[in-house]
């Protein structure tokens, strides 16, 4: 093999709940900002969409109606994403574009979900009860809103991203994937550049009742993820993030400008029955990275939930001289879309040359002085996977 | 044979272990047998009322059962018995210790409705909303639930189950996910990442609301009855493609790898390739390009001009569109020689496992190469002037095959081709 090619962060796309673009994010790190709902979903909180105009990057309607809010979203931010990398319109870059994609599925009618449930509950069990009402209500469209390859699909048709096209699943792990296998590619020469990303309406009954199934939300009460130790979940987010990456040479040659550059990504799949499976995996994955010394930064996708947060923290206790940020505190947790989030907040935090500031209360995030050189970001999945990457200034 | 790299330089993928199950039965044996005897899957769902359906058959598989029941769980179960089979064939790495990592396609996960009426039971009301739903939902009553209707939960099991290493990747790209599981475990070899990668794909989801969610696309076949003979690929009166369930799995190998430890080769993965079609959400670009483009981005892969393929195993689904769409770009490609070659859909038989398909095809595919005969195209009564395929007509034949070309093609414009071959080339 030959050696591995160089690859470059030169575009980021962010939209969440505090707002989109990277002036706005900046600006709202930088201010500790916070943008909970306490009330919509209550007990349950949410960190919702900030106010979008949809048109600037999906200019026909009739595209914006095909979509369900998530779709919307990514499509929007993988939007962004190509703008700030200024390959939009570029037919002949977005044509040979990999696209790895990282998605759960779309919301469901809950109306016509909830309207069945009534049904059943007052008797209406008739065999053909269900099939009647799932023909007569379900809209044709609806379906493929939510299925998870639509995303990409919708991005492909918008923004005429063509070259490959894959949809990764598997909540967080899904998304630390996508961005390994996009550096793998690129690396080894198989691509010359990728669009990567994930988006997540966080704002959807229907989640909060699958979550509530394993009692990972967040009720009642907002505390940033360090503080939640007696008070465990996660408030879910709203965001869409995609990052153009491509290979040094390709970005010089068209006189692109990169933010960061991605060194590694590595994944594991910690066996988690056995107690402290999750700190062990991370310090195995962070050993991989060959990161040198405790003095760096840190950006985790820590959820806020037990037992993982516990272990993370476990980890994060044996590198106490690193700064770290959790991201579940200000965008809430937005399941695929973490990961994503830390790489640009990495990449953005890298070629600002500054780290944006800590925000717990409970003080393991600590400030830091210098210039970052070298950021780590890390997710460890709320049930299941866990990952690293290293991104990294370029001098 | 030849060295251990392809004409590129890369190291030469090849097959060591194959599992199959559709609807014809679970393993090789039974499906090669039932395919060539020109054997329809296709019967009338029993598994749910079908009441008031426009299309009432599918490709189910009825001789599993999982309890309790949900498609996810007879997805994973699926997917268990076709990988027992692949890795008993194979005989790598030892029980729970497959030596490189799981690439599996699935279809999108959500909660069922046997699930959501237990939960919604769970009320105890006659009139409640979501908020009385959430109300019971925590407790740790319903928490398998939440790891069963995890997206990443098939791909958990076997990870954990067969000791593929790393993180698995659970993938979709439609009706071409099977194909893509291949391709990223080709890639990964090629990379040298790996020696070995295991490719899932599987399919379990044949339920009411999957049904109906097909129907309402206008997708699936009506011709109910008799079921067998709904499924129609290239014929004039096609009228859409039959909802079917399955498994495939392969162990594929570097070829240095797998000669290393003796292993038996059962043919070689010499091409893969993909393009995004960015003109519809369900439908093909009426100019053909992206297929097009498609088939020749895999050739080029394998480094072969389309002369050197010798059979087709079509995606062939049976919809008006997709059939004519496929032919538009064979011919494109293959010039008269599309008129030749010999184009057989397996769907004909087994109907569209949707995500498991490109997998299951490709399992075909090389039992092809093996035995050199092809299985038909059958319920080919009325043939399609406008697409004047030979689609291996009703009858299974002898022929010789040294390259097949095993297309996927599916909503959201996923096209994705695979070339396998019986020797490096």
């Amino acid at each position: 093999m030959n050696a591995p090619k160089e690859a470059w962060i030169t575009g980021i796309g962010i939209v969440s709940s505090l707002g989109e673009g990277l002036d706005a994010h900046w600006d709202a790190l930088n201010a500790r900002r916070v943008n909970v709902d306490e009330k919509r979903f209550a007990p349950y909180i949410v960190h919702p969409l900030a106010p979008v105009s949809f048109d600037a990057q999906i200019p026909k309607k009739g595209d914006q109606r095909q979509m369900e809010a998530w779709q919307r979203i990514g499509t929007y931010a993988a939007g962004l994403a190509l703008d700030s990398a200024g390959v939009k319109g570029n037919q002949e870059i977005l044509g040979r574009m990999d696209m790895i994609v990282a998605a759960g599925g779309g919301e469901r009618d809950i109306a016509v979900d909830m309207a069945i449930l009534n049904a059943d509950a007052k008797g209406n069990s008739a065999p053909n009860f269900l099939n009647e009402r799932l023909l007569n209500d379900l809209r044709p469209t609806l379906f493929l809103a939510q299925l998870s390859n639509l995303l990409a699909g919708n991005i492909a048709i918008v923004h005429g991203v063509s070259g490959t096209s894959r949809t990764f699943m598997g909540e967080e792990a899904a998304s630390i994937d996508a961005a390994r296998i996009a550096l793998g590619r690129i690396e080894s020469g198989q691509s010359d550049i990728a669009l990567v990303g994930a988006a997540h309406n966080g704002e959807r009954t229907d989640l909060l009742i699958l979550y509530e199934f394993g009692d990972f939300n967040l009720k009642d009460k907002f505390d940033p993820v360090w503080a939640r130790e007696t008070h465990s979940g996660f408030a879910l987010g709203s965001a869409g993030v995609f990052l153009v990456i491509e290979s040094r040479e390709h970005a010089e040659a068209r006189g692109a400008k990169p933010y960061a550059k991605l060194t590694k990504v590595v994944t594991d799949l910690a066996q988690r029955k056995q107690p402290g499976a999750v700190t062990k995996s991370l310090e195995t994955l962070w050993s991989k990275l060959g990161v040198p010394g405790d003095n760096g930064a840190l950006i985790t996708g820590a959820t806020g939930v037990g037992p993982v947060t516990s272990e993370e923290k476990t980890f994060l206790r044996g590198h106490p001289g690193t700064a770290v940020r959790a991201t579940g505190t200000s965008f809430g947790h937005t399941l695929e879309t973490q990961f994503p989030l830390g790489l640009a907040l990495a990449a953005l935090s890298l070629s600002r040359g500054t780290l944006f500031p800590p925000n717990d209360p409970t003080g393991l995030e600590v400030e830091m002085s210098k210039p970052p050189t070298q950021i780590v970001v890390m997710g460890a999945g709320h049930w299941q996977g866990e990952g690293m990457a290293l991104v990294e200034a370029i001098k | 044979m030849t060295a251990p790299r392809d004409k590129f330089g890369r190291p030469i993928v090849v097959v060591t272990g194959m599992g199959v199950v559709t609807s014809l039965g679970a393993g090789k044996t039974d499906n090669w047998k039932r395919l060539t005897a020109g054997e329809s899957g296709i019967r009338t769902v029993t598994r749910f009322p079908i009441d008031g359906l426009k299309s009432t058959m599918a490709g189910t598989v009825d001789f599993v059962t999982v309890e309790p029941s949900s498609s996810t769980a007879l997805t994973e179960r699926l997917a268990d018995i076709a990988t027992e089979e692949a890795l008993g064939q194979s005989g790598i790495g030892s029980k729970g210790d497959f030596p490189g990592p799981l690439f599996l396609a699935v279809a999108p996960v959500e909660v069922e409705w046997p699930q959501r009426l237990e939960v919604g039971r769970a009320v105890g009301k006659t009139d409640f909303g979501v908020n009385e739903i959430l109300a019971i939902s925590g407790g740790g009553k319903f928490a398998p639930y939440h790891h069963r209707f995890m997206f990443g939960s098939v791909a958990g099991y076997l990870a954990e189950k067969f000791g593929t290493k790393g993180s698995p990747i659970s993938l979709s790209t439609a009706c071409a996910s099977g194909a893509t599981a291949i391709q990223l475990g080709v890639e990964a070899i090629r990379r040298g990442e790996t020696d070995a990668a295991l490719c899932v794909a599987t399919d379990g989801s044949v339920n009411p609301e999957a049904l109906i969610r097909f129907s309402l696309l206008s997708a699936l076949s009506t011709q109910n009855d008799p079921p067998q003979a709904a499924s129609k690929p290239f014929s004039k009166n096609r009228d859409g493609f039959v909802m079917a369930e399955g498994a495939g799995a392969l162990v594929l190998e570097s070829y240095e790898a797998a000669v290393a430890r003796g292993a038996t080769i059962l043919g070689v993965v010499a091409g893969c390739g993909e393009l995004t079609d960015s003109f519809h959400r369900t439908r093909s670009s009426p100019d053909g390009k992206p297929i097009i483009g498609c088939v020749h981005k895999t050739l080029a892969d394998a480094g072969m001009t389309p002369e050197q393929v010798d059979h087709i195993n079509a995606h062939g689904t049976a919809t008006p569109e997709n059939d004519k769409m496929e032919f538009l770009g064979i011919s494109a490609v293959f010039g008269e020689r599309a008129k030749q070659i010999p184009v057989s859909s397996n769907k004909s038989m087994i109907g569209h496992t949707i995500s498991a398909a490109g997998a299951v095809e490709a399992i075909i595919s090389l039992l092809t190469l093996e035995h050199q005969r092809i299985p038909p195209t059958i319920n080919y009564d009325i043939p399609d002037p406008a697409i004047p395929f030979d689609v291996v007509p009703n009858v299974a034949r002898d022929a010789r095959v040294t390259a097949v070309m095993s297309n996927s093609f599916g909503f959201g414009g996923q096209n994705a081709s695979l070339i396998l071959t019986r020797e490096p080339i």
